[in-house]
C-alpha cells in the first residue's frame, strides 16, 4: 500500500515535470494554426499565418540550411582528420589542442560573438557576408564533430587497424579512406546530426554576428517574437519544430542502437 | 608521404581555423577589455562598480536557485524512470529529454505561452477566481525558462548515474533494516553525488550565460548576458562589454572544467 502510494506520487510529478515541458510546445503549435488565440480555437484551424512566416521568412530559413550545411562540410572536411590525429599521435601537445578546441563549449556565444566582432568587424565585405556567421558556428559546432570521432577511435583500438594496414604497405591516404573512415562511420554520423541541430539553432552567436541580410531561422524568430502577433510567432516556431524534431528523433534513434557500455 | 607529416597535414586545417576564429579574436577580446579608459584596472568594474555588481549578484543568485531547482526536480523523476518498468515509460523519458536541442529563444517564447498576456496560466488562474497571474517577464518568468532549459540536460545525466548504481546496495541496507527514506538519503543520493556535481556545474554554467532566453523575456531585468549586450550594442562601450565578457566566460569556463573533472563527459553551454 505504502509503496503503491509512493509510486503514484512519483509518478505524478514526473508526469508534472513532462507536461511543462510538453504543454508550452503544443500550445506553440496548437496557436500557430488558430484562427484567434485569443479567442481559441473555435475560432476555426487555419493555415494562413504558415504561409505568412514563410512569406515574409523564407530567406532566412534557406540561409539557415546554407550555412547549417556548409558548416558541416567543414566540420567534415576539418574535424575528422583532425580527430584521427589528434587520436594517433597522442601527446601534451594534441591534449592542449583538444583543450582549446572544446573551449567554445564552455564559454557563452555572446562572448565568442563579440571577440569575431571586434577582430573581424573591420572587414567589410567579410563582415558582411553569411560567411562571418558561418565561421562562428563552425568554431562553435567543431568540438562536437571532433569529440564524437574520437570517441568512436577510443573505442575500436583504431591504431592497431591502422598498423596493420601500414604493414601491408598502404599508403597514409588509402589508410584514411578505406580504413579510418568507414570505422569512424558510427561517429561521424552522429557528430553530423549533432552539427546540423546545433546550427540550425544556433542564436547566441548568430544574433550578434547577423546583418539585415543574413538573418537566419532563428534570429527571424527572435524578430517575430518582438514584432509579430501571436499566431504569426507561433507558425514560425511551428515550422521550427517541423525542421528540427526529425533530428532530434534521429539523434535518440541513434543513441538507443550504439551498444551500452 | 611519412606518417608523420601525414597526420601533421590532417592536423593543419584545424589549428588553422581555430587559431584564427577562436584564439585570435579571444585574445583580442581580453586585450579590448583593458583597453578602456580606466585600463586594466576595468576588469574590476564588475566588483567595484555598484550597478554591474548588482547584475552579477542578481545572475549568480538566479543561476544557483535554477540549479538547486534543477537537480532536485531531475533526482525525483531521474531516480523514478529509472527503477520502474511500465507501459508508456519511454513516451515519458522522450517527452523529459526532447527539448535538449530547443534554443533559448523558443524557450522563452515557450513561458510567454505559459505565462504571457494571452499565456495559459493567466487563463487558468482568472478562472479560478484569482485574477490573471502574469510573470513571463519579470525573474519569474526567467526562472521558469532556464528551468526548461536545464531539466532535459540534467535529467539525463543523473538517469545515466542512477543506472551504474550497485542495486545490491540498497537491497543490503533494506535487509538490516533501513527505511524506504533512509535508504534514499544513505544510499542513493551519496552514490549520485558526482553526477549531481557535474550537472549541476553544467545548469549553473548555462544559467549564466544564457543570452537567448534572457533576451526574449528579460526587458526589466539586468541578468549579466543582458548587461553585455546593451554595453555593447546601445552604449557601444567595447571595453566594458568585452571585460564583462572576459569575466564571464571565467566563470561559466571554471564550472564546466569543474563538472568536466568529476564526470568526463561533455555537455554543450548554450542558451
Amino acid at each position: 500500500m505504502r509503496d503503491r502510494l509512493i509510486f503514484a506520487g512519483q509518478l505524478l510529478f514526473t508526469l508534472l515535470v513532462a507536461a511543462f515541458l510538453v504543454v508550452p510546445a503544443l500550445l506553440s503549435i496548437m496557436a500557430g494554426v488558430t484562427e484567434n488565440y485569443f479567442r481559441g480555437i473555435s475560432s476555426g484551424v487555419t493555415l494562413q499565418w504558415v504561409v505568412q512566416v514563410w512569406e515574409l521568412y523564407a530567406d532566412s530559413i534557406l540561409l539557415s540550411f546554407v550555412i547549417a550545411f556548409a558548416t558541416l562540410t567543414l566540420t567534415l572536411l576539418v574535424g575528422v582528420p583532425a580527430a584521427y590525429a589528434l587520436h594517433v599521435r597522442g601527446g601534451r601537445l594534441s591534449r592542449l589542442i583538444e583543450e582549446i578546441i572544446t573551449l567554445p563549449l564552455a564559454i557563452p556565444g555572446l562572448a565568442i560573438a563579440l571577440a569575431l566582432l571586434l577582430t573581424y568587424g573591420g572587414f567589410g565585405t567579410f563582415r558582411r557576408s553569411w560567411l562571418f556567421i558561418l565561421a562562428g558556428h563552425v568554431v562553435f559546432t567543431m568540438p562536437f564533430m571532433v569529440r564524437s570521432v574520437m570517441a568512436v577511435f577510443a573505442t575500436i583500438d583504431i591504431r592497431t587497424l591502422d598498423e596493420g594496414a601500414a604493414s601491408l604497405g598502404a599508403s597514409p591516404w588509402r589508410r584514411f579512406v578505406d580504413v579510418i573512415v568507414p570505422n569512424a562511420r558510427p561517429g561521424i554520423l552522429a557528430g553530423a546530426l549533432m552539427v546540423v541541430t546545433l546550427s540550425l539553432g544556433e542564436f547566441n552567436l548568430t544574433w550578434m554576428l547577423h546583418t539585415p541580410l543574413t538573418k537566419t531561422l532563428p534570429v527571424g524568430l527572435a524578430d517575430a517574437y518582438a514584432s509579430m502577433r501571436l499566431e504569426v510567432a507561433s507558425a514560425y516556431t511551428l515550422i521550427f519544430f517541423i525542421m528540427i524534431v526529425p533530428l532530434l528523433v534521429a539523434m535518440q534513434l541513434l543513441a538507443e542502437r550504439e551498444p551500452k557500455s | 608521404m611519412s606518417q608523420r607529416s601525414f597526420s601533421l597535414a590532417c592536423l593543419t586545417p584545424l589549428v588553422v581555423l581555430t587559431a584564427a576564429f577562436f584564439v585570435l579574436p579571444m585574445a583580442r577580446l581580453v586585450v579590448v577589455g583593458a583597453g578602456g579608459p580606466q585600463g586594466v584596472a576595468g576588469y574590476l568594474a564588475i566588483l567595484l562598480e555598484p550597478r554591474y555588481r548588482a547584475t552579477l549578484i542578481n545572475t549568480v543568485l538566479l543561476a544557483s536557485a535554477t540549479t538547486l531547482a534543477t537537480l532536485v526536480i531531475a533526482a525525483i523523476a531521474a531516480i523514478f524512470l529509472q527503477r520502474h518498468r511500465f507501459p508508456g515509460r519511454a513516451v515519458l523519458v522522450a517527452m523529459l529529454t526532447f527539448p535538449l536541442a530547443f534554443p533559448g529563444v523558443v524557450i522563452g517564447f515557450l513561458i510567454i505561452l505559459l505565462a504571457g498576456r494571452q499565456g495559459l496560466i493567466g487563463d487558468v488562474t482568472r478562472l479560478l477566481g484569482g485574477g490573471k497571474v502574469v510573470f513571463a517577464y519579470s525573474i519569474w518568468g526567467l526562472f521558469l525558462g532556464y528551468l526548461y532549459f536545464s531539466i532535459p540536460r540534467v535529467i539525463l545525466t543523473i538517469m545515466a548515474a542512477v543506472q551504474k548504481l550497485d542495486p545490491g546496495l540498497e537491497e543490503a541496507a533494506r535487509s538490516l533494516g533501513a527505511s524506504p527514506w533512509a535508504v534514499q538519503r544513505d544510499v542513493v543520493l551519496p552514490a549520485l553525488g558526482p553526477a549531481f556535481v557535474a550537472s549541476g556545474a553544467i545548469a549553473f554554467a548555462t544559467a549564466m550565460g544564457a543570452f537567448g532566453t534572457a533576451f526574449t523575456l528579460a526587458t526589466n531585468i539586468d541578468v549579466l548576458p543582458m548587461l553585455i549586450y546593451t554595453e555593447f550594442t546601445l552604449a557601444a562601450n567595447f571595453a566594458t562589454a568585452a571585460s564583462l565578457s572576459v569575466g564571464l566566460g571565467l566563470i561559466s569556463w571554471a564550472m564546466l572544467a569543474l563538472a568536466r573533472s568529476l564526470s568526463g563527459g561533455t555537455v554543450a553551454a548554450t542558451g
